[in-house]
């Protein structure tokens, strides 16, 4: 086996993980048309799972990530558990965040989730702090924004690039592309497509790749971030995808062809990795189905510890504003 | 005790806390072999290396977010906007990042980062280079904000914002750099949310903060030829504030003056006073008087200083709340 080939376990991981992240999000965008969800805004990464998968598990533990408002795949990647994840998009206690953050913000520092974020390129420079700290503090992990290519016009996008190829940081900057921000396609909003160049003129290794290929995504990811871990500094990876259904869950999408949609639905990335590995004989059709089926479970399970979960009190708006709160009388503070 | 200036008090608080902890390191624009726009950091390089004096890029908003991504990892930073006025380029990392985390992650993380940044009038700087923006920041709740007045509470107070675990503007005045006080030679840390009776007195109080404290005093000595004991409380946090000792000094004297250097609409002035006509009304004597910086931008040259409050305005404002 060549040092890129994938091992079979890891090829299953990479199908379980896609499959886990579709049932998660085709479920929570079921709850919020039943009203269920707290908050008026979500966002779902149905379309996009390759890439959530593809980084997610070429990550390693110690690494870092921030993502921006359509972040819940890329968290079930890294570890993120659904209960507690459903929980906080409906609002609950028992959710990562205590109810606080809901959907846009599910944080982890267990998993090193440094948060979602619902400033379009707001999580950025944040990443890139975290790969300072890995510099700072000669480790070999990685950080990782993870951002859509609504982003890809920030100026922080370009402040953060510079100052990680300055200091050879290792983070990398992941280009979530599903060809629009709300209704603007990426075309109407970029003046040049040729993204990989802006990566390369700050002197980042940059690479672009179809983001319905997991295996491409996986291995793309594992090239850059060995390029980073060996302290070459950071890297710039866009991954091109599509996303499914509109902006919000319940956005129709007026603003795009119906046969876009289709062509790009027929590249689903699960269906056509399951059948890629099945016909290598990888996997087999029970495995196959014994991975939905556990996923369904999974999914099932959180949305009844979600609905079970206590809803916040009154008293509870006023915990975690700071660490030490320092009575002063003061309303301020 | 010994004699040191306000930017030598802070470049000792500074030295002090990098040697206890090599988790603190300084970031920002110039501040390694230039030594800092206004010379705090001069000489720091040549003890700690360009890995814990990071000159950064010109990239405001990346300088913060850089700290605040390394301080959710773990460090410690102090990051540097070289002028307040620059603010507005950082200020989604400041108000929706830096300030939000704790909240949002339901208290998972934490972001102990010193933001120091400088502003205010005295050296005609013009419109772009001498505001006092601290209102803006006083605003957002998850942020503390620290403005020194003396060199002694400024190394006092950024010992205490280096070791807090919280979001901390620290706002030094550029008209107090060159300023000499006494420090004491052992550690001292001064907290957060207790104000300093600067000059104590019965009649009238005086509120204020960084360098209108001292323009404070002097109309206070004046006043006092004229009978009127003013006393001068200098608020050192704006976030916490120090009611406390806002309200016994209030409920002392029954008359309030409020000065500030910034804009006086919707600045510090106006929050406190408007506090103090809620919560005191019926000790006071007389409505609050509210002195603040005119309402315009800040012109360079001979303007800037009728644009804010000079010792005679304050000495007005003290006899008209005295009732003179
Ligand atoms: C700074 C900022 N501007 C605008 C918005 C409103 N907004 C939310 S999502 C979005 C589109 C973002 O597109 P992209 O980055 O491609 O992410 P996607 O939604 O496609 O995953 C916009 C404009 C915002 N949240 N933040
Ligand atoms: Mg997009």
């Amino acid at each position: 086996m060549g040092k890129n080939d994938i091992d079979s376990r890891t090829k299953r991981s990479l199908l379980r993980t896609m499959v886990r992240i579709r049932e998660f999000e085709d479920s929570v965008g079921e709850m919020h048309l039943r009203g269920l969800t707290a908050g008026s805004m979500l966002h779902l990464s149905v379309g996009e799972e390759a890439i959530a998968a593809g980084i997610g598990l070429a990550m390693q533990e110690g690494d870092v990530f921030t993502t921006h408002h359509r972040g819940h795949g890329i968290f079930i990647a890294r570890g993120g558990e659904m209960n507690r994840m459903m929980a906080e998009i409906f609002g609950k206690s028992d959710g990562y965040c205590r109810g606080k953050g809901g959907s846009m913000h599910i944080a982890d520092v267990h998993y090193g989730h440094l948060g979602a974020n619902a400033i379009v390129g707001g999580n950025i420079a944040i990443a890139m702090g975290g790969g300072f700290t890995q510099n700072y503090r000669k480790t070999s992990n990685v950080s990782v924004a993870f951002f859509g290519d609504g982003a890809l016009n920030q100026g922080v996008l370009y402040e953060s690039m510079n100052m990680a190829a300055l200091w050879d940081l290792p983070v990398m900057f992941a280009v979530v592309n599903n060809q629009y921000g709300m209704g603007t396609r990426i075309d109407r909003a970029s003046a040049s497509q040729e993204f990989v160049k802006r990566g390369e003129s700050f002197g980042l290794r940059s690479l672009q790749v179809d983001g319905m290929d997991v295996e491409a995504v996986y291995q793309g990811a594992n090239r850059l971030f060995e390029h980073s871990r060996s302290g070459k500094g950071p890297t710039f990876f866009i991954c091109d995808a599509y996303r499914f259904y509109g902006h919000g869950r319940k956005d129709p999408s007026p603003y795009r062809e119906k046969n876009e949609e289709k062509k790009w639905w027929d590249r689903d990335p699960i269906p056509a990795y399951k059948d890629t590995l099945i016909s290598a004989d990888l996997i087999s059709d029970a495995d196959y189905q014994e991975d939905l089926d556990a996923a369904k479970a999974e999914v099932a399970d959180a949305v009844e510890f979600a609905k079970n979960s206590q809803v916040p009190e009154e008293n509870d708006l006023y915990t975690y504003v700071y660490v030490d709160p320092i009575d002063a009388s003061g309303t301020i503070g | 005790m010994s004699v040191m200036m306000y930017r030598e008090a802070l470049r000792l608080a500074l030295y002090e806390e990098m040697k206890r902890d090599d988790r603190v390191f300084l970031a920002g624009e110039d501040v390694g072999s230039y030594g800092g726009a206004y010379a705090v950091s001069r000489g720091l390089i040549q003890e700690f290396g360009s890995e814990r004096l990071v000159g950064t890029p010109i990239s405001e908003a990346a300088i913060i977010g850089m700290g605040i991504g390394a301080a959710m990892t773990g460090l410690r930073p102090v990051v540097e906007l070289m002028y307040i006025d620059f603010v507005g380029l950082a200020m989604d990392q400041i108000a929706n990042q830096a300030a939000k985390f704790r909240y949002m992650s339901g208290g998972q993380l934490k972001i102990p980062m010193v933001m120091r940044m400088q502003g205010g009038t005295g050296r005609s700087a013009g419109a772009q280079h001498s505001q006092s923006l601290e209102a803006w920041l006083v605003h957002i709740p998850g942020l503390r904000v620290v403005m020194p007045a003396s060199a002694r509470d400024a190394r006092g107070l950024l010992k205490t914002a280096i070791r807090s675990d919280d979001p901390v503007v620290f706002i030094e005045h550029k008209g107090l750099y060159a300023k000499k006080e006494e420090v004491p030679e052992e550690e001292e840390l001064v907290p957060f949310g207790k104000a300093r009776i600067a000059r104590s007195g019965s009649d009238v109080t005086l509120i204020t903060y960084s360098r209108m404290v001292y323009t404070a005093l002097e109309a206070a000595e004046e006043a006092s030829a004229g009978g009127i004991d003013v006393e001068v409380i200098d608020l050192r946090t704006l976030n916490p504030l120090d009611y406390h000792t806002i309200e016994k000094s209030v409920r002392k004297t029954g008359t309030v003056v409020v000065a500030y250097e910034a804009h006086r609409n919707v600045g510090m002035g106006s929050e406190i006073s408007a506090r103090i006509g809620e919560e005191l009304m019926d000790v006071l004597k007389h409505p609050v008087v509210r002195i603040g910086g005119k309402d315009v931008p800040i012109p360079a040259t001979v303007l800037e200083k009728y644009s804010i409050p000079q010792k005679q305005d304050l000495l007005e404002g003290i006899e008209q709340a005295a009732g003179r």
